[in-house]
């Protein structure tokens, strides 16, 4: 105390916030909150949960923004985020920022679950914390799923489409909940305004209201102090050591620990202003019509690792893992805390916490890359727009060149590359003249394989003549 | 501490003022709850009470499709709402295997639903989503789809090609979609 308030002047400024708080107790109510003590310690790693929050709020702001011109029906969906794009003034700014908002929201929490879980955090007695997190978790990847469709272009028409078709796998009920959640029996109007509604109203009131139990929690069990090797948690003494380490040397939150909170979301910011005004809006794809087959669905970046997982599990397990393996994992993340609510935190004595964290992260980048290139999708569009290379077209004559000409045709392409063009799906072929014989090229052809159609009936031999002269020159 | 709190209040006492006008309070809350909470379901499952039928659309004369080939026809999907926009649509794959004899095929992929296109040349369907690949007759050919294309029921009604709509999801549909 460097001065009592008697001590100084009574200014009218002053006088008047002593009326005020005399009147609302907003300081003697928050005070203690925001001036909670922390341990001594709290370091940089503990950003990542303030700044989910940060970004949350950041998406609420640009997300009523947007919605003050957006319309929620198909017939003006698309139509209006277009108009916010080109022609609202900053529209493009503000749209930028809510996709590289909802980005931000994804990773933060991402980071904040993984440091959570590496150091400990969730032990005793903060199990309620994870749970709610782990919900929170739950809410956020909902908000980025539903956010997409709101864009109302094809890929948010049949992400919804096969989001309906998991949905309608579950055992006994799966239809109920597909129908309830596309809001009848095809993805239409109704669908949009429920996924509207869900979006902007109901799962920003569940998060907040989620993350006010979190915050609350957190101010009264305390931030976890830094884990220490060699320091493990028991249940019956940790309170009572939680409250020496605090009585020691224990620091108000604000400002002590907080501005670290404050520089760390500030950076955020600046990324996502600068992304939003240099990349901009994500582009929205071709408008929602179900009657343009010619589609090319891909989720945003942060379902990419999913997709894959749809595209590349054996069809004999499909349903396991659409079904039981999301109810698995929950009940798993469930379990952690209490499961293992006491022992070491800090992260060099407990090896398998890091390896699965490691090989989570390992899994979900390469699937995440996986999803992106998507070899197993044939490149329809190849059969009109393809760029054979020319060495390959030159090669190619008489029979050969008319061989060239149907395989594009034919569809080959769409699955098989020459010289880098071309689909993935089935193995390149720019150099199968020298891989496979004459005869081997033509059982392939006739009798397909386990993943590739048979073309046998299906082609002439005049036809097939000329495909096989063709891939002869392919050496 | 919440034991000293209903001691403190006496809503521990057995049949005390207090305690009754606590359960009391309870109970309307409940009640409060159930009339909100009856008609707001019933709202949000209202699309599955009141199921819109499935019924017969037109696809055209069946002048309009020649021999063998395989085309795609758009209709005005009838259980759409007013403001559907573009997406009151709904397309179909209509296919003529021999004279007056139809396969109309769903676009939805059997595996999870994403648009097949028909590449003519290759005489192929090919989704664009996990690489399912489809024969014309609608067997599978590669990838993951489960099952060959869902087929509408069709009848020819005046020389006209009709098809028997399908509902979402089709995952539940093995039962009464004809099995090609
Ligand atoms: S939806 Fe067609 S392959 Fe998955």
């Amino acid at each position: 105390m460097s001065a009592t308030p008697e001590a100084r002047p009574k200014t009218l400024w002053r006088r008047l916030g002593g009326w005020f708080e005399d009147r609302s107790h907003i300081y003697e109510g928050l005070l203690p909150i925001v001036q909670h003590p922390v341990p001594k310690g709290v370091n940089w790693w503990y950003v990542f949960g303030s700044a989910t929050l940060a970004a949350f709020i950041l998406q609420v702001i640009t997300g009523v923004a947007l919605a003050m011109i957006y319309v929620p029906a198909p017939s003006g969906a698309y139509q209006s985020l277009q108009f916010i794009t080109s022609s609202a003034p900053l529209g493009s700014l503000l749209r930028g920022m809510h996709f590289f908002g909802a980005s931000a929201m994804v990773i933060m929490i991402t980071a904040h679950v993984l440091r959570v879980f590496l150091m400990g955090s969730y032990k005793f007695p903060r199990e309620f914390n994870w749970l709610t997190g782990a919900f929170l978790l739950v809410l956020t990847a909902a908000m980025a799923f539903t956010g997409q469709l709101l864009r109302w272009d094809q890929d948010a028409y049949w992400g919804v489409v096969v989001m309906a078709e998991q949905a309608g796998k579950t055992p006994v009920i799966g239809q109920l909940v597909a129908q309830l959640v596309v809001a009848g029996s095809t993805v239409g109007g109704a669908t949009l305004t429920r996924f509207f509604a869900t979006h902007v109203f109901l799962l920003p009131a569940l998060i907040f209201g989620f993350v006010l139990v979190h915050l609350w929690l957190v101010v009264f069990d305390g931030i976890s102090e830094p884990p220490r090797p060699g320091v493990p948690v028991d249940p019956a003494t940790y309170k009572q050591r939680y409250h020496e380490i605090l009585e020691k040397d224990g620091e108000p939150f604000f400002p002590d620990a907080a501005w670290r909170d404050a520089v760390f979301a500030v950076l955020m910011f600046a990324v996502i202003m600068v992304l939003a005004a240099i990349v901009g809006a994500p582009q929205l794809g071709k408008p929602a019509d179900p009657t343009i087959v010619n589609a090319d669905p891909r989720p945003d970046w942060y379902f990419l690792w999913y997709f894959a997982v749809l595209s590349l599990i054996p069809p004999v397990l499909e349903n396991f893992v659409i079904l039981s393996v999301p109810v698995l994992l929950g009940v798993l993340v469930i379990m952690v805390p209490f499961v293992s609510n006491r022992g070491e935190r800090h992260p060099s004595r407990r090896p398998v916490a890091v390896v699965l964290v490691v090989g989570m992260l390992l899994g979900l980048t390469v699937l995440t890359i996986e999803g992106y290139q998507a070899p197993w999708s044939p490149e329809i569009q190849a059969v009109q727009d393809v760029a054979i290379p020319p060495q390959i077209e030159q090669r190619a004559t008489g029979d050969a060149a008319q061989g060239l000409q149907l395989f594009r045709i034919r569809g080959c392409i769409t699955c098989h590359a020459l010289g880098g063009a071309g689909g993935r799906k089935g193995p390149d072929l720019t150099t199968v003249g020298s891989r496979l014989t004459r005869d081997q090229i033509i059982v392939r052809i006739l009798n397909g394989g386990p993943n590739m159609p048979a073309f046998g009936g299906n082609i002439s031999d005049q036809e097939l003549q000329q495909l096989v002269a063709f891939m002869e020159t392919l050496r | 501490m919440p034991k000293d709190f209903f001691r403190l209040h006496g809503l521990g006492e057995p049949r005390s003022r207090r305690r009754f006008l606590a359960q009391v309070s309870f109970g309307l809350g409940g009640v409060m709850g159930l009339m909100l909470g009856v008609p707001l379901i019933g709202y949000l499952f209202g699309p599955l009470i009141k199921r819109s039928p499935q019924q017969w659309i037109d696809l055209g004369p069946v002048s309009d499709f020649a021999l063998g080939q395989t085309k795609l026809v758009s209709f005005t999907d009838p259980s759409s709402v007013p403001w559907a926009g573009q997406t009151s649509q709904t397309s179909v794959w209509v296919r003529q295997t021999a004279p007056n004899a139809f396969d109309v095929f769903a676009v939805n992929c059997t595996h999870l639903g994403c648009p097949v296109n028909w590449l003519d040349g290759a005489r192929l369907f090919e989704c664009p989503c996990h690489g399912g690949i489809y024969y014309s007759d609608g067997t599978v050919a590669a990838g993951p789809p489960p099952r060959s294309l869902f087929k509408h029921e069709t009848r020819i009604v005046d020389g006209r090609l009709q098809a028997f709509t399908i509902p979402l999801p089709t995952s539940q549909l093995s039962e009464y979609v004809g099995n090609a």
